[in-house]
């Protein structure tokens, strides 16, 4: 099952550039939250401090109160802990690439010291289903390399293998952005059918794919979270001047 | 959205047909390209054939299975130098491979920095000392404190060489793996230190496979860093600590020997030195393919 998050008052840093200033945003479990906003505005930092991905560039740090169901994220919970719980799919489909179909389902489990051979094949299958991607790539899970897939299949098998750990929280950042339409309809169509069991959290910058998979967005600017709402009322009636010459493609 | 009004007309250009020149040129440096490919096999192709030549008549079974004869007596082998190198390369794998990705896995993932620096200079000055004088060093560190010469000095000697061509090499391979394929494993919940052993390393292991070959290749005729080392010996000898035969010992000394029939022995043992590198750097190119997938 997913859980809620919430953060209060986060900053985050490059060096000595902010990047995010004071956001506060409760994420409901179970539903998918979109983030919009034009390039550079902080979207993807702010997807990154969730799973503390953040401070794996040099010189970057964050400070304020991140929750994710009841762990504390940046207070006493180790960061490998914390990301098997939040897993994340990122903008370029990125595989192992030496690894098989199969290998890169596992990777999570097995280099956390998974070794049941049987539970893990079970689990490779239904992650494999779960992202639609079973039907294409069933006869040759260990004879082909993740990296021989097409763009899309990469992306699902991305997702396969962050479902594989079987987290609780879903962050999306940009998954969509290097598929065509044909892809990105199916990881849209996946995304509808993971809310019954993630949290999911998902950047993009097509407006239409939030309004389409999202019940709440939230709308960024310059690193500062300009509206939370549901996301009708982001796209029909927002209430903020900025927000809707965003939306309404005045700028950005 | 309705660009189609605003937007400035398109200017016509019109692209000059391809010159003469232009196509000589291309032609010209294609012929200077095949033609430095040919410079450089060239020496190779040379060396390894007039080895042939004058190696291959005094290969037969008593030279690969005997060890040598006294001077004047017809006869006898490498077998004891041949089995000597393969011991002291071993022994200089075995410690300098595993420091020497230790090295350049330090140096890509924990070395962006002034101490990284450091290690990347000493490593760089180390690779230009003479071979000569690394043997010195293993034999003051090895064989001052055994008081005998042996195969574990040359080893560490042979070792110590390999240590900064495998160091630098692996680093580089390593900065090549994208950090989005870090990124993935960490987003999995996978601990630093795994990442860099089974994802990082692993997606760069056919280039620290190139870097640890062309060091083995590099020290595996090594000459001058064995001298007073493994020091060579004309029998039988398996043990590590004792003093041991080495092709390239045994060629020097046949070389600058005054005895015809060593002399063509020397050439032997050269083609058949020659002949055991290109082996194990196929044997192990060959090793790697296998295990790798279709499509990676």
């Amino acid at each position: 099952m997913g859980v809620g998050i919430a953060v209060e008052q986060l900053n985050a840093f490059y060096g000595k550039t902010q990047a995010l200033f004071d956001i506060n945003i409760t994420v409901l479990a179970n539903h998918a939250t979109a983030l919009i906003g034009p390039s550079g505005c902080g979207k993807s930092t702010f997807i990154r401090c969730l799973n503390r991905m953040h401070e794996t560039v040099p010189e970057a740090r964050v400070e304020g109160k991140v929750s994710i169901g009841d762990l504390s994220v940046y207070n006493g919970t180790s960061a490998t802990e914390l990301r098997r719980r939040v897993g994340m799919v990122f903008q370029k489909p990125n595989p192992f690439p030496t690894m098989s179909i199969y290998d890169n389902v596992a990777a999570g489990l097995r280099l956390n010291g998974f070794r049941n051979r049987k539970k893990l094949d079970e689990i490779v299958q239904r992650s494999l289903h779960s992202a639609a991607l079973w039907d294409e790539v069933k006869d040759h899970l260990h004879k082909k390399s993740g990296a021989s897939l097409s763009g899309g299949q990469q992306q699902r098998l991305c997702i396969a293998r962050a479902l594989a750990v079987q987290p609780e929280v879903l962050l999306m950042d940009e998954p969509c952005s290097a598929l065509d339409p044909i892809s990105t309809g199916k990881i849209e169509e996946l995304i509808f059918q993971l809310k019954e069991q993630y949290t999911i959290v998902i950047v993009t910058h097509n407006m239409q794919q939030a309004a389409r998979v999202a019940e709440f967005t939230g709308f960024f600017l310059l690193g500062k979270m300009i509206e939370f709402d549901k996301t009708e009322k982001i796209f029909t009636n927002p209430s903020d001047k900025r927000t809707e010459d965003y939306v309404t493609g005045r700028f950005g | 959205m309705n660009s189609t009004s605003t937007a400035a007309p398109i200017p016509q250009i019109t692209m000059p047909p391809v010159s003469w020149r232009r196509r000589v040129t291309d032609h010209v440096m294609t012929g200077v390209s095949v033609l430095t490919v040919l410079l450089v096999l060239l020496p190779l192709i040379a060396i390894f054939g007039y080895l042939v030549f004058k190696g291959i008549g005094s290969i037969n079974i008593a030279f690969l299975t005997q060890t040598p004869k006294p001077v004047g007596e017809p006869g006898g082998g490498m077998a004891n130098a041949i089995a000597g190198s393969m011991v002291i390369l071993g022994i200089a794998s075995l410690l300098g491979v595993p420091l020497g990705i230790g090295a350049g896995i330090f140096l890509s993932e924990y070395g962006r920095n002034r101490y990284g620096d450091v290690v990347r200079f000493v490593s760089d000055v180390l690779n230009g000392v003479p071979s000569i004088v690394i043997g010195i060093v293993a034999y003051g560190l090895v064989v001052m404190r055994q008081k005998h010469f042996s195969a574990l000095a040359g080893g560490v000697a042979l070792a110590i060489m390999m240590i900064p061509t495998i160091a630098r090499t692996t680093e580089q391979m390593l900065l090549l793996v994208p950090q989005a394929i870090r990124e993935a494993a960490y987003g999995l919940g996978v601990s630093r230190w795994r990442t860099t052993l089974s994802i990082t390393l692993r997606t760069a292991t056919s280039g620290v496979i190139t870097g640890v070959m062309l060091a083995f290749a590099r020290v595996a005729g090594e000459t001058a860093p064995l001298l007073f080392t493994a020091f060579g010996n004309q029998f039988w000898n398996w043990k590590a600590d004792q003093p041991t035969a080495a092709l390239s010992l045994q060629i020097f000394t046949y070389a600058i020997s005054p005895f015809d029939e060593w002399h063509r022995q020397a050439w032997a043992g050269a083609l058949v030195l020659i002949v055991l590198i290109v082996g194990a750097v196929a044997a192990v190119r060959i090793a790697v393919r296998h295990g790798t997938l279709a499509g990676a």
